[in-house]
C-alpha cells in the first residue's frame, strides 16, 4: 500500500507538473497551439474562407472571381428599381450611364435610415483621418502619420459633385487608398449624404432654421 | 497447519476499495480540469507573422473593428483585412518599416500573409458572426479584450458550455447596437443591463436557439 500511495503521488504531481494549470483567468499567455483531445470530426477537410489549400495552384481557399467577372448576386434595390452589379448605372459607378459624366445627385433617395447608416459608416471608415466633423483633423492628423489629409469642407470638396465623392471612394485618389473594395456601394452613398450634411452644417444660414425653431437659436 | 493465504490479506478488499477510489477521484479530475478548451484553448498566442498590435490600432488610434473586418456584420466568418486595407494608411505610415515588408509584399503581389488564426471552434460547429453582432452581442464577449492586446490570445474558452451559458440567459449579454464594437462599455447597472436585454431580445426577436441544429448543421 505504501508503494501504492507514492507510486500515486508521483504520478500525480508528474501530470500536474507537466500539464501545469488553466490560463483562463489572466493566467499569462503560451505559444503552444490548442490540443485537441479528441479530435474526431474538429477539423474537416471542407474548404474554410481564408485558409491555405493546395487544390488551387495559387494555395488559397478563397479564390478571387477571375479577371473581368462581375459576380451577379443580389440585386440593390432603389425604390421599386432593382439594379445588378454589371449594369452601368449610376449607383455603382458614379458616372451618368453611358458616360463618364459624374452625376450630379445622390441616386438614393435620403431617408433617417439611410443619414444614420451613412453617419455610422463614416465614423468607421472616414473619420479616421477626415475627423468626425470632416475637418481633416482626425487620429492620423494628431499622430502626425499622414502628411496631407483632404478638409471635407474645402470649397473644391463641397462643390464636387456626388458622383464624383463616389468616385474617391471607390477608387481612391492621392493618397487616399480605394474604400472600394471595403464598403458596400450603397453605404458609400449614405456616406456621401453624411458627407453633405457635415458641409451643410458649416455651409447653413439662418434661413435654412425654421420659422418656429429661431427663437430657440441662442444670438 | 499453516494458513493459505498470509494474514496481510485480509486488508486487501480494503487496500483495493481505497485504490480504486484514488484513482477514480484522480482521473476524474484530472479529466474535469484538462479536457476542457478552458485548458487545451485559453492563452493560445500564436506568433504571426508581422506583429500587427491591436492595442495599438483599436485601442489606442481607435480604429473601429469594422474598419478592417468588413464582413463580420453581413457574413458568418470575420475577415481578416486584405493587405490593401493596411495599405490604406501605411503608404505613409512607416513606410518602410521592416517589420511591415510582409504586407507591402502582399499588396503588391496578392499573396496572402499567412496569418495564424487564433480563434476557432470545431468544423462541425456553424457559428454565424453576423447574426450576433447584429443582434446586440459585442466582439469581447467572445474575444476578450482585444483593443487591448499587443498580440492577440486565445481569452474565452470557445466552449460548448461557454456559448450555451450566453444563450439560456441573453439578456444579460446583448447591448444597444451602437456599442457592439465599443469593448469598453458596460452597463449603467445590472438592472439596467436586464431591463434593457429584456426589452431587445423582445423587440429584436433574440432566439438564442439552444437546439442541436442550431450549431450543429
Amino acid at each position: 500500500m505504501r508503494y501504492f500511495l507514492v507510486l500515486f503521488g508521483i504520478t500525480v504531481l508528474a501530470v500536474m507538473g507537466i500539464a501545469g494549470r488553466r490560463l483562463d483567468d489572466g493566467g499569462g499567455t503560451t505559444r503552444k497551439p490548442p490540443i485537441y483531445v479528441f479530435p474526431d470530426m474538429d477539423r474537416q477537410l471542407k474548404l474554410r474562407p481564408q485558409e491555405p489549400n493546395a487544390f488551387f495552384p495559387n494555395g488559397v481557399s478563397s479564390q478571387l472571381p477571375p479577371p473581368g467577372t462581375i459576380a451577379r448576386s443580389e440585386p440593390l434595390r432603389v425604390g421599386d428599381e432593382a439594379f445588378y452589379r454589371y449594369q452601368d448605372v449610376p449607383v455603382f459607378t458614379g458616372f451618368v450611364s453611358g458616360t463618364t459624366n459624374f452625376v450630379e445627385h445622390n441616386p438614393i433617395p435620403v431617408t433617417a435610415q439611410v443619414m444614420q447608416r451613412g453617419q455610422e459608416r463614416y465614423a468607421i471608415h472616414c473619420a479616421p483621418c477626415h475627423g468626425a466633423v470632416g475637418d481633416g483633423n482626425g487620429i492620423t492628423r494628431k499622430i502626425g502619420a499622414m502628411p496631407v489629409v483632404g478638409n471635407l469642407h474645402e470649397k473644391r470638396i463641397v462643390s464636387m459633385a456626388d458622383g464624383e465623392l463616389f468616385y474617391v471612394i471607390t477608387h481612391g485618389r492621392n493618397l487616399m487608398g480605394a474604400y472600394g473594395p471595403n464598403i458596400p456601394p450603397e453605404d458609400r452613398w449614405a456616406i456621401i449624404w453624411y458627407v453633405r450634411a457635415l458641409q451643410r452644417s458649416r455651409l447653413g444660414t439662418l434661413d435654412d432654421v425654421p420659422q418656429e425653431l429661431r427663437a430657440s437659436l441662442n444670438p | 497447519m499453516s494458513a493459505i493465504f498470509p494474514k496481510w490479506t485480509n486488508r486487501l478488499p480494503m487496500m483495493i476499495i481505497v485504490g480504486v477510489l484514488l484513482v477514480g477521484t484522480a482521473v476524474t479530475a484530472g479529466v474535469w480540469y484538462y479536457f476542457t478548451p478552458k485548458y487545451t484553448r485559453v492563452g493560445y498566442q500564436p506568433i504571426q507573422p508581422v506583429p500587427f498590435s491591436h492595442a495599438t490600432h483599436a485601442g489606442q488610434l481607435g480604429l473601429d473593428c469594422r474598419y478592417c473586418h468588413t464582413g463580420v456584420e453581413k457574413s458568418w466568418f470575420s475577415n481578416i483585412p486584405a493587405a490593401s486595407t493596411c495599405m490604406n494608411c501605411h503608404n505613409q505610415v512607416l513606410k518602410d518599416d521592416p517589420r511591415l515588408t510582409l504586407v507591402r509584399e502582399s499588396a503588391a503581389s496578392g499573396k496572402p500573409i499567412p496569418w495564424v488564426q487564433v480563434h476557432k471552434v470545431p468544423d462541425f460547429v456553424y457559428f454565424n458572426h453576423s447574426v450576433h453582432v447584429n443582434r446586440g452581442i459585442s466582439c469581447v464577449e467572445c474575444h476578450g479584450p482585444v483593443d487591448q492586446m499587443e498580440e492577440v490570445y486565445h481569452a474565452k474558452p470557445l466552449s460548448m458550455a461557454f456559448c450555451l451559458e450566453c444563450h439560456r440567459h441573453p439578456e444579460t449579454k446583448v447591448r444597444p447596437l451602437d456599442k457592439i464594437t465599443d469593448l469598453n462599455w458596460r452597463p449603467e447597472s445590472e438592472a439596467a443591463q436586464l431591463e434593457f436585454g429584456r426589452r431587445a431580445r423582445e423587440e429584436w426577436r433574440v432566439e438564442a436557439l439552444q437546439n442541436c441544429s442550431a450549431c450543429h448543421r
